[in-house]
C-alpha cells in the first residue's frame, strides 16, 4: 500500500497556527487594492450575484418573505441586465413559501437549521429541524456548530454532529456550516473550527449567524479562505465560503472579493463557491453601480427597501 | 498531495489605477544646495536622472566636484560655528519639527517623485518611505532638548560637521535617518544622495528652506562616487555616515583611518529568514514575500535566504508560489503595483548576472509567468531552490527580488546556516513557540531580529548590523550616539 | 650562607594553560635600574593565532553563563587578587614603582574588579530600551557581546591597565586576548595565575607578552577577531589598525591618554563599547483588549 504523507498542516485536528497581526497586515494590504472603472462594475455585479438575501427575524411574516423573494429576483429593474441574488435565506418554516415564490428564477432557497442561532439542543431536534427544511424543498442548509462543545474541547462531538447533518442533507441540499466565529475567541480557533467543519463534510463554511457581534470580519474570512485552500490542496475537494453579518456596503463587499481573488482565485469567484450573507448589502451595491453608470452619487430614496 | 492548481491570475483583472502626477512640479535642472542657496556647480556639469520604469529623463542634476564640496563643508562649518551650535536644544527641535510637518504636508508629492525617480511602487513610497521619513524628523526633533536624559552623566556634545552619503534604495528615508539625528544633536550636515535618485533629497532641501532652517545647516551636494569621496576625504568633516555596499564602506573606513573622523556604516546583508514547522505558515509566507520582494529586493536587510524546516518545505514552497502569482509587477505609479522597476540598468545587470549564475550553479529557478515591458528595467520575482550554502547566490548580496531557498532539519542547523555569513544585519524567525523564539533571537548574530514578522521599521527602533554589515546604529535612542561625543 | 632563590619562569596564559611561546624567543624584563629580572615570552604571530582559536571556543559558553554568574566570577578574581596583593606590590616595585604607588595600584585594581563585577547584571538595564514602535509589535534593543576582543594593554602600568581593560570586556560575555605592557610585564603573568585560580573558564582571558608594534598587524588583520582595543598614542599604529580593520570590519576602540588610576575612567559605557545592539521585534496580538477584535 502506498503510504500517504500525512501533512501536519491539514490533519483535521492539528492546530494550524494563525498570527493575528500577520493576518491584519495581509488584510490591510489586500484592502488597499484600488478597484476602478470596469473592474469595479465587474466586481459589483459579481457581488450582487453572490448575495444570500436574508431575513432571520422572530417577526418574519408571510408577506415579509414574499417581498424579499421579489426583491431577490428584481434587484433594480431600471438598471437592466443585473444578476439575481444567489439565494434567499429564511427559517425552516418559510422554506416552502420561498420555494414557491422563487419558482423558475434559478434562485436557491437556503434555510438555517439545527436550533439556529445558538445550536443548543439535542442532536435529534437538530436532525428534525434539518429534515423539516429539506422536506420543504431547501436547496441549502445553514447549520450552526455547537460552540459550547467546541470550547469544552469536544471536537469529536462537533465533528460528528456536522457529519450527521451532512448525512441528512444527502444529495438534496448543500450544507453550509456556521462557525459563529464571534464566539470562538481567537483566530486559531477559527482555523480549528474550519478544519473540523470541512473534514466533517460541509460544502460551505460560514462565519456567523448575524446574531452575534462581531459577525463576519475580513481577518476571520481570510483565515477561513486559507483553510479552504489548504484543504483543497490536500483533498482536491472544493469548499465554499460565506461571510455573513455586517457586510452592508459595496466597498467592503469588494474587499471581501479581493480576499477571495488573491487567496483562492478564479475558481471561487462565482456564486457557486462564494456567498455574502446579507440583508442590506444589495442596495448599496446597486447605488454604486448607478454611480458608475451615471457619474452621480446616489440617494437611498431611489432604491427599494424590502 | 493532490495536484490541484489554484488559478490566481484572475479573469477579474484590476483596471489601471494610476496615481496622479499633476501635483508635482519638477524643475528641468537642479543646482546644489549650499549655504541656503541654490548654487551652480563650479564645473557647470550636470547629469541626467531618469525614470527607471520608462527610461525617460526627469531632470538634470548638478555634478558637484571637490570645489563644490569644499564650499558646502565651509558653509556647514560656518553655520555650525555661528548659528546652529549656539541655538538651544529646544529651538533646534522646533526647526526639526517644522521639517517633519512640511514633509507630511507635501507627502503625496514626495511619494510620487520618489516613485518616478526610483521605480518603487507608489504603495510603498506613499505608505512606508515618506511617512517613516517624516516620523524620523518628528521623533528626533523631540530629542534635541533631551539629550542629557539619553546619556546621563556623560555631558553629550555635538561633533561639528557630518558628511553623509545615502543609497538609492530609500532615498528620502535614508536622508531622514541621517539628517534628523545629526541636527537634533546639534551638528550641521553635508549630504550626498545617490546619483540615480537625487530628486527627493533636493525636495527635502526645498523643505529646509521652507522651514526657515538657518543657511548652511543642511547642504546637499549631488553627484556620483567621486563626489562622495570628496566628502569622505575633506578635512573639515568630523563624522561620516554612510549607507551602501560593504565594498564602499570598507574603502571609506580605510580612507579615514588616519583621521579622527567618527564613522557610522550601514552596509550589506544576506539575511536568513527561518521558518519552523510549527510556524503560522500563511503569515510566514507573507513575511517571506515582504522580506524579499519589498522594494524589488533593493533592501540591505532583505530576507534573501529562506531556511525552511524540511518537514514543511513542500507546503511552504507551494504557498509561496501561489502568493507570487498574485503579485502585480508593473508601472510603479499604479496603486496596485507590488513590484516596481529595478532602480537602474546597472543594478538590473547585476541581478541578471546572479540569476544566470544561479542557473549555472545548478539551482532550480522559478518565476511566475507574465511578460515584461520592453522599456524600463524589470525583473520578475525569482526563487531558487536546490541551493547549497556554498552557492554564490546564497553567500553574496544580490540586492534584487531573488530568493535562495534551503532546508534544515534542526534548530542547531538553522542557527549554524543563518550565522554562516560575513554579514549580520538582520534575520527572521517564524515559530509559534515562545521559548524557541527567544532561543533563536538570542543566538542569531544580527542587529535586527524579526520574530513572526519581517521588514518592519520604526523611528524609535535602532537599526544596524553586526560583523561586515557595518557599525553604529540609526534610529531610536541608540541612533543619537553616532552624532555626539561624550566625556566617558 | 643565604638561600638560593628559585626563579620563576614567566610563561604566557592561553586557553587556561601556561605554555611557552612557540617561537622560543624571549625578551628581558628590566628593573628600574635597567637590570634584567626575568625572561618574558615574546609572543609570535602563531601564538596569537592559537590564542584566537582558544578565545573563540570559550566565548559563546561564557556569554551563555548568567550575568549573576559572571558577576561572581569577576568578584572572585578580586578576592584572589586581594589574597595575593603582597606579591603584586612587590612585583610592581621590582619594575620601578614606589611602594606607595604600588599599593595604590594594586588596591585600585582590586576595587576596579569589584566595580565591574557589579555591572555584570546591571549595565544591560541602563543601556537597553523598549522602543514604542507605531504598530502592534513589542520591540526591544539590548546589548550582546561583540565576540572575541583583542587588546593592546596600556604600556604605562603593569596591573591597573590590564585589569581596567579586561574587566569591562569580559563582563558582558566577550572573551579577550590581551597583550600586556611590554616594559611592565611581570605582574601580567602573575595576574594570569590569579585568573587561573578564580573560576574563569579557560580561554575567556588570554594574556600574551611581547612587542605591540610587531603584533598589531596580526591583531588587526585576523578575520576571527571582532574587536580591537588599543591603549596608546602611536598615531601610525592607530592608522594601521583602522586600515587593517576593514578586512572583517573589526570594531576599533582607541583609548588615548588615560590615567587608569582615576575612578572617572571606569564606566559602564566602556562595557557597551564592546557590545552590539540587537533589536528584536515580535507581534502583539490584539484580542481581548478594549476596542480590539479579530
Amino acid at each position: 500500500m502506498e503510504s500517504k504523507k500525512l501533512s501536519i498542516i491539514n490533519h483535521p485536528l492539528s492546530i494550524t497556527k494563525v498570527d493575528q497581526v500577520g493576518i491584519s497586515d495581509r488584510v490591510s494590504r489586500i484592502t488597499k487594492r484600488s478597484v476602478k472603472n470596469e473592474a469595479k462594475i465587474y466586481g459589483l455585479k459579481m457581488a450582487l450575484s453572490m448575495i444570500d438575501l436574508t431575513t432571520l427575524e422572530g417577526a418574519d411574516t408571510v408577506n415579509k418573505v414574499k417581498q424579499l423573494c421579489y426583491k431577490g429576483m428584481h434587484l433594480h429593474d431600471s438598471y437592466g441586465d443585473l444578476p439575481t441574488v444567489a439565494a434567499i435565506c429564511v427559517y425552516p418554516n418559510f422554506v416552502g413559501l420561498a420555494k414557491e415564490q422563487l419558482k423558475g428564477s434559478g434562485i436557491n432557497v437556503a434555510s438555517v437549521a439545527t436550533a439556529f442561532p445558538s445550536g443548543n439542543s439535542s442532536l435529534e431536534v437538530k436532525i428534525t429541524d434539518t429534515k423539516m427544511a429539506i422536506d420543504a424543498g431547501a436547496d441549502e442548509v445553514d447549520m450552526v456548530i455547537s460552540r459550547g462543545k467546541f470550547h469544552q474541547g469536544e471536537y469529536n462531538y462537533v465533528f460528528d454532529e456536522i457529519a450527521k447533518i451532512k448525512e441528512v442533507c444527502g444529495k438534496h441540499a448543500r450544507l453550509k456550516t456556521i462557525l459563529e466565529t464571534g464566539e470562538l475567541g481567537s483566530l486559531d480557533n477559527v482555523r480549528k473550527a474550519s478544519d473540523i467543519a470541512m473534514y466533517a463534510g460541509s460544502d460551505f463554511i460560514k462565519t456567523s449567524t448575524g446574531k452575534i457581534s462581531p459577525a463576519a470580519t475580513l481577518p476571520v474570512t481570510l483565515v477561513m479562505l486559507e483553510a479552504i485552500k489548504d484543504y483543497y490542496y490536500e483533498t482536491g475537494i472544493q469548499i465554499g465560503m460565506k461571510p455573513a453579518g455586517g457586510i452592508s456596503n459595496a466597498k467592503l463587499a469588494l474587499q471581501y472579493l479581493m480576499l477571495v481573488k488573491e487567496t483562492l482565485g478564479d475558481k471561487w469567484l462565482t456564486n457557486e463557491w462564494f456567498r455574502f450573507g446579507a440583508s442590506s448589502l444589495a442596495n448599496d451595491v446597486l447605488m454604486q453601480l448607478e454611480k458608475q453608470r451615471t457619474g452621480n452619487y446616489q440617494s437611498k430614496d431611489y432604491f427599494s427597501k424590502d | 498531495m493532490s495536484e490541484n492548481k489554484i488559478n490566481l491570475k484572475s479573469a477579474w483583472d484590476l483596471a489601471p489605477s494610476l496615481e496622479s502626477t499633476s501635483l508635482i512640479n519638477l524643475k528641468k535642472q537642479y543646482e546644489l544646495f549650499i549655504g541656503g542657496k541654490w548654487v551652480k556647480p563650479s564645473s557647470n556639469k550636470y547629469f541626467d536622472t531618469n525614470n527607471p520604469a520608462t527610461e525617460e529623463k526627469l531632470a538634470s542634476i548638478a555634478n558637484a566636484n571637490a570645489k563644490d564640496v569644499d564650499l558646502a563643508v565651509k558653509a556647514a562649518r560656518k553655520a555650525y560655528d555661528t548659528t546652529w551650535s549656539k541655538l538651544s536644544g529646544k529651538e533646534r527641535g522646533k526647526y526639526i519639527y517644522r521639517i517633519a510637518r512640511i514633509m507630511q504636508e507635501r507627502a503625496k508629492e514626495l511619494a510620487v517623485v520618489e516613485t518616478l525617480d526610483g521605480g518603487k511602487p507608489i504603495r510603498e513610497s506613499r505608505d512606508i518611505d515618506i511617512p517613516l521619513a517624516a516620523n524620523h524628523f518628528f521623533y528626533y526633533a523631540g530629542w534635541a532638548d533631551k539629550l542629557e536624559y539619553a546619556f546621563p552623566n556623560r555631558n553629550p556634545k555635538s561633533l561639528g560637521v557630518a558628511g553623509q552619503i545615502t543609497p538609492w534604495n530609500f532615498p528620502l528615508l535614508m536622508a531622514a535617518w541621517k539628517i534628523a539625528p545629526a541636527l537634533a544633536c546639534g551638528n550641521t550636515v553635508v549630504l550626498k544622495p545617490a546619483e540615480t535618485t537625487s530628486l527627493t533629497t533636493l525636495l527635502l532641501a526645498e523643505i529646509c528652506e521652507q522651514a526657515g532652517l538657518p543657511d548652511g545647516v543642511v547642504n546637499i551636494v549631488t553627484g556620483a562616487g567621486d563626489t562622495g569621496a570628496e566628502i569622505v576625504n575633506h578635512d573639515g568633516i568630523d563624522k561620516i555616515a554612510f549607507t551602501g555596499s560593504t565594498g564602499v564602506g570598507k574603502i571609506i573606513q580605510k580612507a579615514i583611518a588616519g583621521t579622527d573622523k567618527k564613522a557610522t556604516l550601514e552596509l550589506g546583508g544576506k539575511a536568513a529568514n527561518i521558518v519552523f514547522e510549527d510556524a503560522p505558515l500563511d503569515q510566514a509566507v507573507e513575511g517571506i514575500i515582504n522580506g524579499i520582494f519589498f522594494n524589488q529586493g533593493h533592501v540591505c536587510c532583505a530576507g534573501s535566504r529562506l531556511l525552511v524546516q524540511e518537514s514543511v518545505y513542500e507546503v511552504v514552497l507551494r504557498k509561496l508560489k501561489d502568493r507570487m502569482e498574485s503579485l502585480i509587477l508593473g508601472n510603479p505609479l499604479d496603486k496596485n503595483t507590488d513590484i516596481g522597476a529595478i532602480n537602474s540598468k546597472e543594478q538590473l545587470d547585476t541581478i541578471n548576472h546572479y540569476i544566470k549564475l544561479g542557473k549555472e550553479e545548478g539551482a532550480e529557478i522559478y518565476q511566475p509567468e507574465g511578460k515584461l515591458e520592453k522599456k524600463g528595467y524589470w525583473c520578475k520575482p525569482t526563487l531558487f531552490t536546490g541551493v547549497a550554502q556554498s552557492n554564490r547566490i546564497v553567500q553574496e548580496e544580490i540586492f534584487g527580488p531573488v530568493l535562495a531557498i534551503q532546508t534544515f532539519r534542526t534548530i542547531e542547523e538553522a542557527i549554524t546556516k543563518a550565522n554562516n555569513t560575513p554579514y549580520g544585519l538582520s534575520a527572521g524567525v517564524w515559530t509559534d513557540k515562545g521559548s524557541k523564539i527567544f532561543n533563536m533571537t538570542s543566538q542569531l548574530r544580527a542587529g535586527i531580529v524579526w520574530a513572526n514578522t519581517f521588514n518592519k521599521f520604526d523611528a524609535t527602533s535602532p537599526f544596524g548590523g553586526y560583523k561586515e554589515s557595518g557599525f553604529g546604529r540609526e534610529g531610536g535612542l541608540h541612533g543619537l550616539e553616532a552624532y555626539l561625543s561624550f566625556e566617558n | 650562607m643565604s638561600r638560593i632563590e628559585v626563579l620563576k619562569t614567566y610563561k604566557m596564559y592561553i586557553g587556561g594553560k601556561f605554555p611557552r611561546t612557540e617561537s622560543g624567543i624571549h625578551y628581558p624584563q628590566l628593573d628600574s635600574k635597567g637590570n634584567p629580572i626575568a625572561n618574558m615570552c615574546k609572543a609570535s604571530r602563531k601564538d596569537f593565532r592559537n590564542t584566537v582559536v582558544e578565545a573563540r571556543k570559550a566565548q559563546e559558553p561564557w556569554a551563555n553563563r548568567t550575568a549573576y554568574n559572571r558577576s561572581q566570577i569577576l568578584y572572585r578574581i578580586a578576592e584572589m587578587l586581594e589574597g595575593r596583593k603582597a606579591q603584586f606590590i612587590e612585583e610592581l616595585m621590582q619594575m620601578g614603582t614606589t611602594k606607595k604607588q604600588a599599593e595604590n595600584e594594586v588596591f585600585t585594581s582590586i576595587d576596579r574588579l569589584i566595580y565591574y563585577a557589579g555591572w555584570a547584571d546591571k549595565y544591560q538595564q541602563i543601556s537597553s530600551s523598549v522602543n514604542p514602535v507605531s504598530g502592534a509589535f513589542f520591540n526591544f534593543s539590548m546589548h550582546e557581546p561583540t565576540g572575541v576582543v583583542a587588546v593592546i594593554a596600556p604600556e604605562e602600568n603593569g596591573l591597573i591597565g590590564l585589569v581596567s581593560t579586561i574587566a569591562p570586556i569580559i563582563v558582558s560575555g566577550n572573551s579577550c586576548i590581551v597583550l600586556a605592557s611590554e616594559s611592565k610585564a611581570l605582574c601580567s603573568i602573575s595576574f594570569a595565575e590569579v585568573i587561573n585560580s578564580s573560576d574563569v573558564p579557560g580561554g575567556v582571558i588570554n594574556i600574551l607578552t611581547g612587542n605591540a608594534l610587531e603584533l598589531i598587524p596580526h591583531f588587526s588583520t585576523h578575520m576571527d577577531v571582532n574587536s580591537l582595543l588599543y591603549c596608546g598614542n602611536n598615531k601610525k599604529a592607530i592608522q594601521l589598525m583602522k586600515e587593517n580593520s576593514v578586512t572583517n570590519l573589526k570594531r576599533i576602540v582607541v583609548k588615548k591618554d588615560i590615567d587608569w588610576m582615576k575612578d572617572e575612567n571606569e564606566s559602564p559605557y566602556f562595557i557597551t563599547k564592546f557590545t552590539e545592539v540587537k533589536t528584536t521585534w515580535h507581534p502583539i496580538e490584539k484580542i481581548g483588549a478594549s476596542g480590539s477584535g479579530y
